[in-house]
C-alpha cells in the first residue's frame, strides 16, 4: 500500500483556487455540500475548525450538544426526517470515541451521516500521544466509508468523495479524521462535487428478466404478502409503492423502520411485522404462498426462526445492496435496483387484483389481536395508565400528523404499533442497533431539520436518562421538541423478559428514578407529570398547544407487558398474545 | 454440499488506498473465518491492487462474504476460486547451517530433486528458496527438517486463474 493517498473520484465543475487554511477549507467544503447545521463538541484537536465555524456562523449553525454522542444522534435525526446529511464533528480521542454508537446506529440503519474527527498532529500519530485514538480503525467496521486527512490539500477532494458516498445508493455514514497540522496548513482550495467514485457503484443494474418474473409471481400468487422497510422511504418511493400495491390489491407489512412510508389507515396496510408486530401478518407470513420483501433485510428480529420463516413461499426481493439478497432468506426472485425505479417499471407488469378473501384473513385475525390486546392497550379498563393509551390521545392531539421520535424498550414497540403516522419520515426510531438514548438528541435534530412538523419524542425512564443531558441543548438552542416520558420505574423491556423467561428475576432492571419534572425545571422546559387517566388529556392538549420544548412525564403501570410477541427463536407464526 | 468446507481462494480487485486491508480483515474476523493466507500486490492493471487470500469454508459462506467485500466502497470486484479453477504458486526460504551443506549430501539431493534454489551461502548458513505448491513446500519442509532447519518463512498464495478473469473490461465500463 503506497503511503500518499489516491481518491478516485470523479469531478465535476471547475472553480479558482483560493489560499486558505485546511480549517477554512473544512467548513468552505460543509457550505458547498449545502450543510446549514452540524452538531458537535469542540475540544483541543478540532479547535482550528471550531474557530472557522465561529467565523462562519451566520452562514452555517453549529450545536453545542452536551456530549459527543447526543450530537451523533441529532444528525441522525435531521439526516431521517430530510433529505439531507447528518454531520457531526469532535475532537480527537473521548470525543471521537463518542460518536461512535451514533455513527453505528447509523450504519445499521442505513442513515447518511458525515463525522467529522480531530487528530492529533501527523508527526504524533502511532505515538499515545494525548487524546490520540485510532478512530479510523475503531470505527472502520461501522462506516460505510471512512479516511483519515494528514495533508490540507486532500480535504476538498475527501470531503467531496464523504457526502457522495454518504448519501448515495444505501445510505451511511462516513467518518473524516483530520490531523491538527492539516487544519492548519495552507493550501490552493477548489472544491469540485464528486460524481463517481470508480470502485463503488451506488445502484446495481436490474438483471432484465427479473422484473418480469417478479411480476409474473405476483401476478399468480393467490395469496401474495408484501413486507416493506424503509428501503421505501431512502429511496422516496412512497408514491410508486402505493401504486404498486393499489393495483395488485396486496396487504401490505411494514418492518419498523418502514414505517409511515403509506399512513397508518390505508387499507392495505396491515401493520407491523416482527417481535412485536401484528398478529396477522406475522402469523400470515407462513400461510402465503409469494413473499414480496421490498427494501427491507430480512433482519432477525422480523424473520424470529429462519428455518420455519415462509418456507411455503416463493420469495421475491427488492433491494439495492446486493450482499442483502440471500443473506437471511433464500430469494426466488431478487430485483436489484431503486425502490423507485424497480416499482415505476414494476406497476405496468402487474395485473389489477383485489384478494378480497386473502385479505379477510387479516381482518379476522386483527380482531383476535383486538379484542385480545389492542382493546386492553388503548381502552383500559384498570386503574394504572397504559402506554398505549398515551399513544392514542397523542395522535388524538396531533392528528396523526407528528412524527414521533421514540427510544428502545416497551415504549418503542407500543409507539410504533399505535402511532398513527399520515406522512412519511414519521416514525423515527433506533432500529437495528436499538440504541438507548437515541430518541432524545434525535428529537432535537429532527425539529430542527422540519421545524414546521410537530415532533414528539417518546421514552422510557430507562433511556430518557441515558441521554438526558441534551436538555440542556434543547434549552440553549431553543428547540421545542415536545418530549414525553412513559415512566414506569422499570428498564420494562428487560423486566418483560425477566419475567417471562428467567422466572421473575428482575435483575438490576427496577429503576429509583429522580424527579423529572424538577430537572426539566431545572433547565428551564416547562414540564408537567400525570399520574391519573383523567389528566391524561388535557396534559397533552397543553403541551401540544405549547410554542416552546415541553416536558411530560406520564407515570403508567409498572409491569404491563409488550404483545404481541414472538419469543427469541420462535417461529413467527407461534407469535404469542399473553 | 453448499455447507461443506471448502479451501477457497479469493480474489480482490480494489483502489490502492490505506485501511483497506483493515476492512477486508474485519470482515472473515466478525464471522470467526480465519484466513489461511493472505497476499497484497498491484494487479495487471495500474493503480489497482490485489489480494489473494485462502480461507476454509463453506461455499454459501463464501458468497455470503464475497458480497459484503464488495460492498466496501474501494472494492472493485471480487471473486472466489476453488482449487481445480486456478493456478497458484507459494515461495518459502529455508535458512539452514553451512556445515550440514557439506556434511550431509543427502542435502545436496533434495534440493535438486526439489527443483529449490541456493539463494545464498556463508560460512554460517546457507538459504533455499523453493516456489511451488502447498504440497511440495511441506514435502521439502519434512525432508529439511530431519537435519535441522534454522528459519524457515512461506509467503501467502498468489494464484490466476484458469479462465479469463473479465476485469479489464469491467473497469473500462465503470469509467463514467
Amino acid at each position: 500500500m503506497k503511503e500518499t493517498q489516491t481518491i478516485q473520484n470523479e469531478v465535476e465543475d471547475t472553480k479558482t483556487t483560493e489560499r486558505i487554511p485546511g480549517s477554512e477549507a473544512v467548513v468552505r467544503c460543509l457550505l458547498e455540500e449545502g450543510v446549514e447545521v452540524l452538531y458537535g463538541y469542540p475540544g483541543g484537536a478540532i479547535m482550528p475548525v471550531y474557530d472557522e465555524l465561529f467565523k462562519y456562523q451566520d452562514k452555517i449553525h453549529h450545536v453545542l450538544s452536551r456530549h459527543e454522542q447526543g450530537a451523533a444522534h441529532a444528525a441522525q435525526g435531521y439526516a431521517r426526517i430530510s433529505d439531507k446529511v447528518g454531520v457531526a464533528i469532535a475532537t480527537s480521542g473521548p470525543g471521537a470515541t463518542n460518536l461512535i454508537t451514533g455513527i453505528a446506529d447509523a450504519q445499521i440503519d442505513s442513515t447518511p451521516m458525515v463525522c467529522i474527527t480531530g487528530q492529533v498532529g501527523s508527526h504524533l500519530l502511532g505515538s499515545d500521544a494525548f487524546q490520540e485514538t485510532d478512530i479510523v480503525g475503531i470505527s472502520t467496521p461501522v462506516t460505510k466509508w471512512n479516511h483519515q486527512i494528514t495533508k490540507a490539500s486532500e480535504i476538498p477532494e475527501v470531503f467531496a468523495k464523504a457526502f457522495y458516498i454518504a448519501k448515495s445508493g444505501r445510505p451511511g455514514p462516513v467518518l473524516i479524521d483530520i490531523t491538527k497540522d492539516a487544519q492548519f496548513e495552507e493550501f490552493d482550495f477548489k472544491y469540485e462535487k464528486c460524481k463517481g467514485v470508480r470502485s463503488y457503484k451506488p445502484v446495481p443494474s436490474t438483471e432484465e428478466n427479473s422484473l418480469k418474473t417478479a411480476a409474473e409471481l405476483i401476478n399468480n400468487a393467490k395469496k401474495p404478502l408484501i413486507v416493506w422497510g424503509q428501503g421505501v422511504i431512502l429511496g422516496k418511493a412512497e408514491e410508486e409503492f402505493k401504486a404498486v400495491i393499489e393495483k395488485a390489491g396486496i396487504p401490505s407489512a411494514w418492518t419498523i423502520l418502514g414505517a409511515s412510508a403509506i399512513p397508518t389507515s390505508h387499507p392495505l396496510n396491515v401493520g407491523m411485522v416482527g417481535m412485536h408486530g401484528n398478529y396477522a401478518p406475522n402469523v400470515l407470513t407462513n400461510e402465503c404462498d409469494v413473499l414480496i420483501a421490498i427494501g427491507m433485510r430480512f433482519d432477525d428480529r422480523v424473520t424470529g426462526n429462519l428455518a420455519t420463516y415462509a418456507k411455503q413461499a416463493k420469495i421475491v426481493h427488492f433491494e439495492i445492496d446486493p450482499a442483502e439478497v440471500d443473506k437471511n432468506v433464500k430469494t426466488d426472485v431478487a430485483v436489484l435496483g431503486d425502490a423507485k425505479a424497480s416499482l415505476k417499471d414494476l406497476l405496468p407488469l402487474l395485473n389489477a387484483n383485489s384478494h378480497n378473501e386473502w385479505h379477510q384473513k387479516f381482518k379476522d385475525l386483527y380482531k383476535i389481536e383486538y379484542d385480545k390486546v389492542i382493546k386492553n392497550d388503548l381502552h383500559p379498563t384498570k386503574e394504572g395508565l397504559t402506554m398505549g393509551e398515551v399513544l392514542k390521545e397523542i395522535n388524538i392531539q396531533t392528528k396523526g400528523e407528528a412524527a414521533i421520535v421514540s427510544d428502545v424498550g416497551q415504549h418503542q414497540m407500543i409507539a410504533c404499533r399505535y402511532a398513527e403516522f399520515n406522512k412519511t419520515k414519521s416514525n423515527i426510531t433506533s432500529g437495528g442497533l436499538g440504541t438507548m438514548g437515541f430518541a432524545l438528541p434525535a428529537a432535537i435534530g429532527a425539529k430542527m431539520a422540519a421545524p414546521d412538523r410537530e415532533v414528539v419524542m417518546i421514552a422510557g425512564d430507562g433511556g430518557y436518562q441515558m441521554n438526558i443531558q441534551e436538555l440542556g441543548t434543547i434549552f440553549q438552542q431553543k428547540v421545542p421538541v415536545k418530549i414525553v416520558v412513559l415512566n414506569n420505574e422499570f428498564l420494562g423491556m428487560v423486566r418483560q423478559w425477566q419475567q417471562l423467561f428467567f422466572d421473575k428475576r428482575y435483575a438490576s432492571t427496577e429503576m429509583v428514578n429522580p424527579d423529572f419534572v424538577a430537572i426539566a425545571k431545572g433547565y428551564h422546559i416547562d414540564a408537567k407529570k400525570v399520574s391519573e387517566r383523567k389528566d391524561l388529556k388535557a396534559a397533552i392538549k397543553e403541551m401540544i398547544d405549547c410554542n416552546d420544548p415541553y416536558f411530560l412525564e406520564v407515570r403508567v403501570e409498572k409491569e404491563d407487558n409488550v404483545f404481541p410477541m414472538i419469543p427469541t427463536g420462535a417461529s413467527v407464526s407461534d407469535i404469542r398474545l399473553e | 454440499m453448499e455447507n461443506e468446507k471448502k479451501q477457497y481462494t479469493v480474489s480482490i480487485y480494489t483502489e490502492n488506498n490505506i485501511g483497506l486491508l483493515n476492512r477486508i480483515s474485519a470482515i472473515f474476523q466478525r464471522r470467526h473465518m480465519n484466513v489461511e493466507s493472505l497476499n497484497t500486490s498491484p494487479s495487471e492493471i495500474a493503480g489497482v491492487s490485489r489480494f489473494t487470500l485462502v480461507v476454509n469454508i463453506t461455499e454459501s459462506q463464501m458468497k455470503k462474504v464475497i458480497g459484503q467485500i464488495e460492498k466496501q466502497v474501494e472494492v472493485i470486484k471480487a471473486y472466489y476460486h476453488t482449487e481445480d479453477e486456478i493456478i497458484y504458486q507459494e515461495s518459502c526460504l529455508f535458512k539452514i547451517k553451512s556445515e550440514l551443506l557439506f556434511d550431509e549430501r543427502q542435502i545436496q539431493n533434495i534440493i535438486k530433486e526439489s527443483n529449490a534454489r541456493i539463494v545464498t551461502v556463508n560460512k554460517d548458513f546457507f538459504a533455499i528458496e523453493k516456489s511451488g505448491r502447498k504440497e511440495e513446500i511441506d514435502l521439502l519442509y519434512r525432508e529439511l527438517n530431519a537435519f535441522g532447519i534454522m528459519q524457515f518463512t512461506r509467503s501467502g498464495r498468489v494464484a490466476v486463474t484458469k479462465e479469463e478473469m473479465r476485469i479489464s473490461t469491467m473497469l473500462e465500463a465503470f469509467q463514467h
